[in-house]
């Protein structure tokens, strides 16, 4: 039976690579009963999505006036 | 099929308006230090950034959004910017904070392997919904600034640059196996941090 703390390396491992069957199954027998790691698989993929997001240019914008006037002042 | 001719976005007629531009800078700063760490290195891949999209503002086809369009050419900038830096890391600072790393990881579970109560995670909030999407965001860049250095770098290697694992290998000089453990950790870490600044906001009064 897969621990916790070894569910938690493979919903990482699964984002980088396809997983062993045997490996899958442990995962969704204990999937069916630890909220925990099913909380912690759905944020993983959250992560991923978000990051990509952002790298993509696709968070909001934040105007930050006080390092737009650091790089002025550097430039000086 | 050949559909009516789409109204062009004012981008698209005009190119790249230089105050839409400036208007990104400090977007594109924050990303560039996230990932870089360095704040002239940064600089740097902002402004061979900006004279990219100054070259190539005429072959902007107002598809993508602005903010879009430029990011992808301000990635293309950190990721030579990465492969040029390669030989400054040092491959020592991957044992760094071990200690710490062990400690962290016995925070997070306990003996039996596992969740420890208070790190056990949480349904979040989705951060679509509008009051929160704002918050999430800034929870994210302020817990990728908290990440160590190297297991920051090694984790936004894979997920803002695209790098698959084995060129994070090839460019760092660490193994497989490492690299797997540099990316648990930092997921494991961003998650915690997430869900501290922002998945539950309002734990701190009850």
């Amino acid at each position: 039976m897969l621990k916790c703390k070894e569910v938690s390396e493979l919903c990482s491992q699964e984002l980088e690579r396809p997983l062993p069957m045997t490996d899958r199954v442990g995962l969704a027998m204990h999937m069916m009963m630890c909220t925990g790691c099913s909380n912690f698989r759905k944020q993983m993929r959250l992560l991923r999505q978000k990051m990509h997001e952002y790298a993509d240019g696709r968070a909001p914008s934040e105007p930050d006036q006080s390092s737009a006037g650091e790089s002025a002042d550097r430039a000086s | 099929m050949p559909a009516a001719s789409p109204t062009p976005t004012p981008d698209a007629k005009a190119g790249i308006s230089p105050e839409a531009l400036v208007a990104l800078h400090s977007d594109m700063l924050r990303f560039a230090k996230l990932q870089l760490r360095d704040t002239g290195a940064a600089e740097d891949a902002v402004q061979e950034a900006i004279e990219a999209v100054l070259r190539q503002s005429g072959t902007f086809a107002g598809q993508a959004s602005v903010k879009t369009w430029v990011f992808a050419i301000l990635k293309n900038k950190i990721i030579d910017h990465v492969r040029q830096s390669r030989r400054t890391i040092a491959v020592s600072s991957l044992g760094e904070g071990d200690a710490d790393e062990d400690q962290m990881l016995e925070r997070y579970f306990v003996e039996n392997g596992r969740w420890a109560a208070e790190a056990r995670p949480t349904a979040w909030p989705d951060p679509e919904e509008s009051m929160s999407s704002r918050q999430f965001w800034r929870a994210l860049e302020a817990c990728l600034e908290r990440l160590p250095p190297t297991t920051a770098r090694v984790f936004m290697m894979r997920e803002f640059l695209g790098f698959d694992s084995g060129e994070i290998c090839n460019q760092l000089s660490i193994t497989p196996g490492n690299c797997h453990v540099m990316l648990h950790r930092a997921r494991l870490k961003l998650r915690d941090c997430i869900e501290k600044g922002w998945g539950h906001p309002g734990d701190g009064r009850c």
